[in-house]
């Protein structure tokens, strides 16, 4: 049976509350909503979010934690010999829930592996009757308690009551509820990095990913085979990730720069209308595009006009993907540094002009540097967001993990030896994946810093101001 | 209505001073923003060595023709000036002109202090520095502090020179501005209500301040407070829905206003 459905009648009782709450408001007082404390809205509301909340809440619960119950009742079923291997020892856990998996997959109709034999057949039986059972229990409890709430609150709805403060306290409620959501998944997901980060690191030494000087994560798979036990010295990533970044400042940060001086100081009102919304479109663009962009014509421009004054370009270069990347993030210094410098205000500019300075003279001893803090704040955004792109640097920078200063060489990032860690099949314990979630650690710690520096520059800027 | 025409008539020609030097003049002086007219034809002396009060209802146009005689409408796109305007004889809106040198001779002071976001020392060398006033260190102090003692601010703040001009109190930014305008020895500082965001101790230094700096430098100031001008100017000039309706005296315009608008306004009868 569906959820959805559920969902729909619980939704549709709501309403229905609703609208029977918003006429029993105006009922009780002979159609004169003056006489009432709140607004007859706000009683239909009172009665829908007493209807709706709590059995939706319930549903999402049961959601949540059905499956979990579900599958111990299932294994608690299971005939004892079921649980052990065939050499009479406890079951692996991987091997049992490959078990589970059969039998979820023969209870919903799918043909599996296990179903010979019986005592899956007959676990898959019980399963689907647990489900079911389960969810018309689930559905008719839900139900009931929000007609029972609905009907408590219709009773509760007299002049007096004050439907308004009460809705207002549930929507406050809700926002919280939403933004709880919002901060767990980051836990969550910061949890989990730590979680794997650490498992590699009890296979992998501390200091030999943080300082080692060589990257090669290629693991045996089988003792007999051929090939290095892995090395994980994570810095050639990093110089990579530093160099490609740095080529990209080199370029975003004048051009950006100026063109935000140009557009907030010097152009027409029409030019700058059309202009910085034009600029913006750069950071609309997908960055797949500039990714081929930098791999299909960028590089081997760079390597032809290498070739014509005699240096080695490899086809894959540092500089080929910092210069496209430094396009890219063209956007996030001047869009940001045209709303500092308008943000400096006109009296800051009036009082230089007052004092016989010329508008360049303004600019660059006034306007500027009261504007420095916003513009560090976002060359910062900018170099995070440069150090996190993946796809431009996959596609135009190359795998080999040189540890080099040299633009015209091939390097690698950090994203994307993460991408090639986690591409294609993978043992889910072996060091060389747990490594891209070490490295993916350590980038997150990085772009965090560059971001919490920025954001408190920038907000330091707004209160010299306010 | 004839009461409006009078002013015009009178005004717009040139009722030049004979006895004492004229600083700044103005003929048939006509700003627009845009489609907005909103100086209409104002002649005005203003004299050498005194302080002139603009008064007159808010919206009349003082602001904008105490900026057009350092050109600081220039930096509005849609305002546009016409008619003539002069300093020492000379036309300010000449296409010879030197704007910059222009305000570096006609300094200003803002209704709000607009200290930059420098150190007190900073924000007085701002000027010296750019106009290549100084030629070393040691001058540049020097400039600094008479600028500042000028002012009446040095006590205030001769142990705390390095920091930030912001955080002084609002009487102080405002005295620490007229430093900063000081510094660059213009002739003639134009104050737009200088006064009306301080509180009235903070005034009244400044007033006094003002009465002083008469000796050196041509003053005019804007002002909502009748008292403030009666109390620092000598010559009042009063504007209504821009137009100049009269200009005189200080003492004459108080005592015996030639128009009944004048009249009404500095009675209270409106403003
Ligand atoms: N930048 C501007 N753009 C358009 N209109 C303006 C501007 N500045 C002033 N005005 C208009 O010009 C008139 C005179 O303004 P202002 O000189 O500021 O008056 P006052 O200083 O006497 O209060 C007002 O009607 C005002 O709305
Ligand atoms: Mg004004």
């Amino acid at each position: 049976m569906n959820t959805l459905i559920l969902v729909l009648v619980i939704l549709a009782l709501a309403t229905l509350s609703y609208v029977v709450g918003t006429r029993r408001s105006t009922g009780l007082v002979d159609n004169k909503p003056k006489d009432l404390h709140s607004l007859p809205g706000y009683y239909g509301l009172y009665v829908a979010m007493w209807c709706g909340v709590p059995a939706l809440a319930l549903l999402a619960l049961w959601t949540a934690f059905e499956p979990t119950i579900v599958k111990h009742m299932v294994l608690a079923s299971l005939p004892a010999q079921a649980l052990l291997d065939p050499a009479g020892g406890p079951l692996s856990d991987q091997r049992i829930s490959l078990m589970m998996t059969d039998i979820a997959n023969t209870a919903s109709g799918n043909i599996s592996s296990g179903a010979s034999q019986s005592y899956i057949s007959e676990a898959a039986v019980y399963q689907r009757s647990l489900t079911d059972t389960g969810y018309w229990l689930m559905a008719a409890v839900a139900v009931a308690l929000g007609l029972g709430l609905a009907s408590l609150a219709y009773r509760r709805i007299s002049p007096k009551l004050r439907a308004r403060n009460d809705v207002e306290s549930g929507v406050k409620y809700f926002m919280i509820a939403c933004s709880t959501v919002a901060i767990l998944t980051t836990i969550g997901i910061i949890l989990s990095l730590l979680f794997e980060s650490y498992r590699f690191f009890t296979q992998v030494p501390v200091t030999d990913f943080l300082f080692g000087l060589s990257w090669s994560p290629q693991t045996a798979m089988r003792a007999d085979q051929v090939g290095s036990s892995g090395a994980f010295g994570a810095i050639p990533l990093f110089v990579g990730t530093g160099l490609i970044a740095t080529i990209a400042l080199v370029v975003a940060v004048p051009i950006g720069l100026l063109s935000a001086i140009y557009m907030s100081e010097y152009a027409a009102p029409k030019f700058r209308a059309f202009a910085k919304p034009a600029l913006e479109i750069l950071a609309g663009i997908p960055t797949v595009v500039y990714g081929f962009f930098a791999a299909l014509t960028v590089a081997p421009a760079i390597r032809g006009f290498g070739e014509t004054i005699g240096l080695d370009v490899s086809s894959e270069s540092a500089l080929a993907a910092g210069l496209v990347m430094g396009i890219m993030i063209i956007p996030f210094v001047s869009s940001l540094s045209d709303d500092v410098i308008t943000a400096v205000p006109q009296a800051m500019r009036e009082g230089s002009y007052g004092l016989g300075a010329t508008k360049s003279e303004t600019i660059r001893k006034v306007v500027f540097p009261a504007a420095l803090p916003g513009i560090v704040g976002g060359i910062l955004l900018a170099a995070s967001r440069a150090i996190g792109e993946t796809m431009i640097v996959v596609m135009a920078a190359g795998l080999a993990a040189n540890l080099t200063a040299n633009p015209f060489a091939a390097v690698t990032t950090v994203t994307v030896q993460i991408v090639t860690l986690l591409v294609g099949d993978q043992e889910f314990d072996s060091p060389k994946t747990l490594a891209a979630f070490a490295l993916g650690l350590v980038l997150f710690f990085i772009t965090l810093l560059l971001n919490v520096i920025a954001l408190r520059v920038v907000r330091k800027y707004r209160e010299q101001y306010d | 209505m004839t009461d409006q025409h009078q002013p015009f008539e009178g005004t717009a020609g040139q009722p030049r001073i004979a006895d004492r030097s004229v600083k700044v003049s103005a003929t048939n002086a006509n700003v627009y923003y845009g489609e907005k007219h909103a100086i209409k034809d104002v002649g005005l002396d203003i004299v050498a060595q005194e302080v002139t009060a603009f008064i007159g209802p808010s919206g009349c146009g003082k602001s904008t023709f105490l900026r057009c005689l350092n050109r600081m409408n220039d930096t509005i796109d849609i305002c546009r000036v016409t008619g003539d305007i002069r300093l020492d004889e000379e036309d300010i809106y000449d296409r010879k002109i030197d704007v910059v040198e222009l305000r570096a001779r006609v300094g200003m002071v803002f209704q709000k202090p607009n200290p930059f976001p420098k150190s007190i020392y900073e924000n007085i060398a701002y000027g010296p520095r750019i106009h290549g006033t100084a030629t070393g260190k040691a001058e540049l102090d020097e400039i600094v502090q008479s600028s500042l003692v000028r002012a009446g601010l040095w006590e205030e703040v001769k142990d705390r020179l390095d920091s930030p001009g912001t955080g002084l109190s609002g009487g102080q930014q405002q005295r620490l501005c007229i430093a900063r305008a000081i510094a660059v020895s213009p002739e003639v500082i134009l104050m737009d209500e200088p006064c009306s965001a301080l509180d009235p101790i903070a005034t009244a230094k400044i007033e006094e301040l003002i009465d002083e700096l008469r000796t050196n430098f041509t003053i005019v100031i804007v002002t909502h407070s009748m008292q403030q001008a009666a109390r620092v100017s000598q010559r009042t000039a009063f504007f209504h829905l821009g137009r100049l309706i009269e200009c005189g005296d200080t003492e004459t315009i108080f005592t015996n206003p030639q128009h009944n608008l004048t009249q009404g306004y500095i009675t209270g009868r409106f403003g």
